[in-house]
């Protein structure tokens, strides 16, 4: 295992300095190294698991169930950090695509020491409590692992070089040329283009921010509205119509943006909270084992 | 009139007040001519409360009137004292038209018609020229402006901007903020704005588009009165509330004031200076020029000569300046015991691009200055080593190594470590002392600066730095001797950004090599342009016509704004064939270039689109000026996840300020180029820092250093907008204890309001603030560190460019 570690370097100076230059993504890192050291992990403990006869039968409370167990609950505690190593910023030479790699791929390899520690034996109590959270979390960090390697690129397309501040502005800038040019219409025509201009584009709540729909946008309700409506002056309406398209279409990059970037996050929301509740509960584990077994 | 005195003092800013109350306590018969009706009216126009920075801070002051940072109303209030205290002999309101006469007696006329006489002239009236004024009625309200220093020192207010050059409509966008809540108006009394850049007048409509501002053409002020303000326009007068009026109406700058006293100038450019002895003296007899007209922009300086030129004119032989004693320290280290002058005359006339510099000039170029004495063996730099200072052998010799174990002396009198100077690139070699040596170090600022001054350094500099280069390029056992001719012939070319230099097809056996910025060889396949090459300063290109004869067979560009030094083919060829060794090693040169060529001809074949992709990157890549760049980040946006942990990890690695923006920025095929510093060759910012404290740093960084005196210059100067002005935030509970119990703003920048409630109503100041690569932190740039999914990487064009990148995208 020491030669993939060859290319460790030395200890940085000013003048010969570490510089990230090889462009390759997290799950790539080092030429998947991280995924050769879980993967050969993964195959030890399966291959070892076969080959030692635990007496009276393969159990958590073996020897060889709490070094799985101890490996385990080190490596849950160990990959936690990662939300601490990925803020606090010390000067020293670390890289935070390394840690990425190597948290995707030991957290995977958990999958196999968690559940050979368990010895295949699941019930309801709390130790498996803790088994399912941790599969949990596992499910939604890989789900984390998906998004993260499929959706930038389509962040990236739709955005078209536009930040998302820039985004709003574009749609507060039409909001304010329909503003002026709502003036003429007649009260019948002029209430769906100012409830358009009082939506916000953030509304909508969390199902319309994943799924990218709004069936209630009043820029959409006020574009029909206008459409099918024979009152006000013909050339004042059809200049708010086209306003009003032009603003459909900066609200809907808008939306795809928050709909990409909540795709990206919205597993956090989950991974996260369910570490806690895994080490809560594999504390639990942990102390009802050592006072009652 | 009035009676004659023996000095009269011009312009009552610092340099000219520390003059006069020189004067004055010397008991000399002395005026001090003030236009305005107040002293020192560039500082008392500063923003009120702002706080003003006594750089540099190694120079002693040395006046009679005090000065040390502080606010701008405890500065102007301590001077108005001083000048009390000196005696000084104050006239205001008198606005200097002509001079006329000369030494001992010159005669001194203002714009009310009174006449001064006067021995000598003290010129201190700064750069900043006079600006014009309203001349409507009620045009000397105070309400009016002629500056805007801080937008955000208005809000909700009615303001209307006259003038419709660039720095009114700047002054009308940067107070239309919408945060602002101002209602802006901007009158112009023309119906277009031809006078504006095309950019700040597109600015200008958009934002008059989204009801920011209004725009009033064919329109001027016809009267001003408090709160409102009557207009003259096409349909009739109008008269429209306004609580402030900014003034730009341009300005008449001093030079054309200073040449008609029959003063000379330096040089025809903008940058010129009047030509100066060393006691201040201008070309005419008997009238001195000091502080930022004479090239001082600071605050001390200005103060200092104010004290010294006096003391000059008083006939004070001995003064030594207040430099005296840091140009001492320079020389301390050295084995001879001289005087300073001893020291500047030795210099002068044992190195040859000193040989033409005043001694004034002498003095400041040797404040940037190091001379260290080195035993034979030391070494100087490195080959790869980053380096722009020049080197200038005082004593001694030294030695290149241009192969292992094979080395070409420098004599004494010459210079080396002129390529860092003039391309901004790495050292090409490694340098040693040949004998115990003097040698002295100018930095690239001083050395720019000398060369700008001095044509003759220029010359020199120049011509040695091209037998260099040719040596360092050509080798095999080339002489100077043998350049000669070359470079008798040798032309520099500027060529603008994307200019193309040679065109594939056409005959011509001239050969270029590049001086500064670089180039991009393109071939034509299959009807498209295929980029071939990024040549980085230091290179020569155009060689393969010579030797052949053939047309030429790619076409050359400038990828920025390059200087070239032309070859004429003729000379070229007689150099070749004075040296066989010479040929081979071009030729073999030009072999390794045309297999490249074949390679990527042979791969467009099979991976068109690899070659397609690539060449195409590579011209996002140049359009976006990343081929001034050094060192710049990208963003691969196919792993980019847009965490900002780059921006966040930015802040926290500096005083809690971001130096780069991720989102904004262009993007070609999911790479994107970020607002964030590249670290150009010649960086842009570093043209004009009056207080000269932007740098190249070992690594290549740019980078700035403390005193930076938060003037703007180097924001504005850099085209890519990555320098922004901002306080330092105050610092933010910790990590852990964020993490714990959510108590402080969190990792990164912290927002503005959350800044603005630890602040209250301190209004810290504001300096420029980039990227300096995360010099002095161990684990280097903290952005690509920080990155989760290894979407940033810091590149250099040429590494980014290289075959071996092509060859791993095509698999």
């Amino acid at each position: 295992m020491a030669s993939l570690f060859q290319r460790r370097r030395g200890k940085a100076t000013q003048t010969e300095r570490v510089r990230e230059r090889r462009h390759e993504g997290f799950l790539r890192y080092a030429n998947f190294r991280w995924a050769k050291i879980s993967g050969g992990l993964c195959l030890l403990i399966i291959v070892s698991y076969a080959l030692i006869d635990v007496t009276p039968r393969p159990n958590g409370g073996s020897w060889y169930g709490y070094t799985l167990g101890t490996i385990g609950a080190g490596l849950i505690l160990w990959l936690t950090a990662l939300g601490y190593r990925k803020r606090k910023m010390t000067s020293d030479h670390w890289s935070l695509k390394a840690w990425t790699s190597a948290h995707v791929y030991l957290g995977l390899s958990l999958i196999v020491i968690g559940t050979w520690h368990t010895g295949f034996q699941l019930g309801w109590n709390v130790h498996t409590l803790a088994w399912v959270l941790m599969m949990l979390v596992i499910l939604s960090g890989l789900y984390g692992v998906i998004v993260y390697s499929t959706l930038p690129a389509a962040l990236s397309n739709n955005r078209d070089e536009m930040t998302q501040m820039q985004m709003l502005e574009a749609i507060r800038a039409f909001d304010r040329q329909l503003h002026a040019a709502a003036q003429p219409l007649t009260p019948q025509d002029t209430a769906p283009v100012l409830a358009a201009l009082d939506e916000d584009p953030f509304a909508g709540g969390i199902m319309a921010r994943l799924s990218g729909r709004y069936p209630h946008c009043a820029t959409a309700a006020a574009l029909r509205a206008l459409g099918a409506s024979r009152s006000s002056d013909a050339e004042a309406r059809e200049k708010v119509v086209g306003l009003l398209s032009q603003k459909e279409v900066a609200l809907a990059r808008l939306r795809q943006h928050l709909r990409i970037r909540a795709l990206l996050e919205i597993w956090l929301y989950v991974h996260v909270p369910l570490t806690f509740a895994l080490i809560a509960a594999l504390s639990a584990h942990i102390i009802s084992v050592f006072f009652y077994w | 009139m009035s009676e004659p005195v023996k000095v009269a003092i011009i312009g009552s800013g610092p340099a000219g007040l520390s003059a006069a109350s020189r004067a004055g306590q010397l008991g000399l018969s002395h005026i001090l001519l003030e236009k305005t009706d107040h002293l020192s009216d560039t500082i008392f126009k500063y923003q009120k409360g702002k706080r003003v920075l006594a750089t540099p801070e190694r120079l002693d002051l040395r006046s009679d009137c005090r000065f040390a940072e502080g606010a701008r109303e405890y500065i102007l209030g301590n001077w108005d004292e001083d000048a009390v205290n000196n005696k000084v002999n104050v006239v205001k309101h008198a606005e200097v038209t002509a001079v006329t006469g000369q030494k001992g007696a010159f005669e001194i006329k203002t714009a009310k018609g009174d006449v001064y006489h006067a021995e000598t002239i003290v010129l201190a009236i700064g750069t900043q020229g006079n600006p014009n004024r309203m001349r409507c009625e009620g045009a000397d309200l105070p309400h009016i402006i002629y500056q805007v220093d801080d937008p955000e020192d208005f809000k909700d207010k009615h303001i209307t901007v006259v003038g419709s050059g660039d720095a009114g409509i700047e002054n009308a966008l940067g107070v239309a903020e919408e945060a602002l809540e101002n209602t802006v108006t901007i009158l112009n009394r023309s119906k277009d704005f031809a006078r504006a850049k095309a950019k700040n007048v597109s600015d200008m409509m958009e934002a008059a588009e989204n009801g920011f501002m209004s725009i009033r053409t064919e329109t001027q002020p016809k009267q001003v009165e408090p709160g409102w303000l009557t207009l003259e326009t096409p349909t009739g007068d109008e008269k429209i509330p306004c609580d402030v009026i900014v003034a730009r109406l341009g300005s008449v700058a001093p030079r054309g004031f200073v040449e008609s006293m029959g003063i000379e100038f330096t040089g025809p450019d903008r940058e010129a200076f009047p030509k100066l002895s060393p006691t201040f003296e201008s070309t005419v007899p008997g009238i001195f020029v000091i502080g930022a007209l004479a090239g001082y922009p600071l605050i001390k300086h200005c103060m200092n000569q104010g004290y010294d030129v006096v003391e000059f004119i008083n006939g004070n032989k001995n003064l030594t300046p207040a430099d005296e004693k840091d140009l001492a320290a320079i020389f301390a280290n050295l084995p001879q015991k001289k005087s300073v002058s001893e020291w500047l005359d030795y210099l002068r006339e044992r190195v040859r691009i000193f040989a033409d510099v005043s001694p004034l000039q002498m003095r400041e170029f040797m404040l940037d200055s190091k001379v260290a004495y080195y035993r034979k063996g030391d070494v100087v730099f490195e080959k790869g080593e980053p380096g722009s200072s020049l080197f200038a052998i005082a004593d001694g010799h030294a030695e290149v190594e241009v192969g292992p174990g094979i080395t070409v002396p420098i004599e004494q009198g010459s210079i080396f470590g002129e390529v860092g100077l003039i391309s901004g690139r790495k050292r090409g070699a490694t340098i040693r002392a040949g004998a115990d040596s003097i040698f002295v170090e100018v930095s690239r600022t001083a050395a720019l600066k000398l060369m700008a001054a001095v044509p003759g350094a220029k010359r020199v500099i120049n011509r040695i730095s091209l037998e260099r280069q040719l040596l360092q390029i050509f080798k095999g056992g080339l002489t100077v001797e043998d350049l000669a001719p070359v470079v008798d012939a040798a032309e520099v070319e500027r060529v603008p950004a994307g200019k193309v230099v040679l065109t594939e097809g056409e005959q011509g056996d001239d050969v270029y090599v590049i001086r500064s910025g670089s180039m991009v060889v393109e071939k034509d396949i299959g009807g498209k342009p295929i980029f071939l090459r990024y040549l980085p300063a230091g290179s020569f290109f155009g060689e393969m016509g010579v030797l052949s004869g053939q047309p030429r067979n790619a076409t050359v560009k400038a990828a920025v704004g390059a200087e070239l030094i032309k070859l004429t083919g003729e000379s070229f060829r007689k150099m070749l064939a004075a040296r066989p060794q010479v040929r081979e090693a071009t030729e073999a040169a030009v072999a390794e270039r045309a297999q490249m060529n074949n390679f990527i001809e042979s791969r467009k074949a099979t991976y068109s689109s690899a070659v397609d992709l690539y060449s195409d990157t590579a011209s996002f890549i140049m359009k976006e000026g990343l081929g001034e760049a050094t060192d710049a980040l990208l963003i691969d946006e196919n792993l980019c996840v847009g965490c900002d942990n780059c921006e966040k990890a930015c802040a926290d690695s500096h005083e809690g300020l971001s130096r780069l923006d991720r989102e904004a920025g262009k993007t070609f095929a999911h790479l994107h180029v970020p607002t964030s510093c590249r670290h150009c060759e010649h960086p842009h910012c570093m043209a004009d820092c009056p207080p000269n404290v932007i740098h190249r740093g070992p690594d290549g960084e740019v980078f700035m250093e403390p005193g930076c005196i938060g003037c703007g210059n180097c924001m504005r100067n850099c085209p890519y907008g990555v320098i922004r002005m901002e306080a330092a935030p105050p610092p933010k509970p910790g990590l852990l204890r964020w993490l714990l119990t959510g108590f402080g703003p969190g990792p990164g920048e912290p927002s503005p309001k959350w800044t603005k409630k630890q602040l209250g109503d301190e209004k810290p100041k504001k300096i420029a603030v980039k990227c300096d690569m995360c010099k002095g932190i161990a684990g280097g740039p903290a952005c690509v560190r920080a990155c989760p999914t290894g979407a940033a990487i810091r590149v250099s064009p040429e590494e980014f460019l290289s075959i071996a990148r092509l060859q791993e995208d095509a698999g």
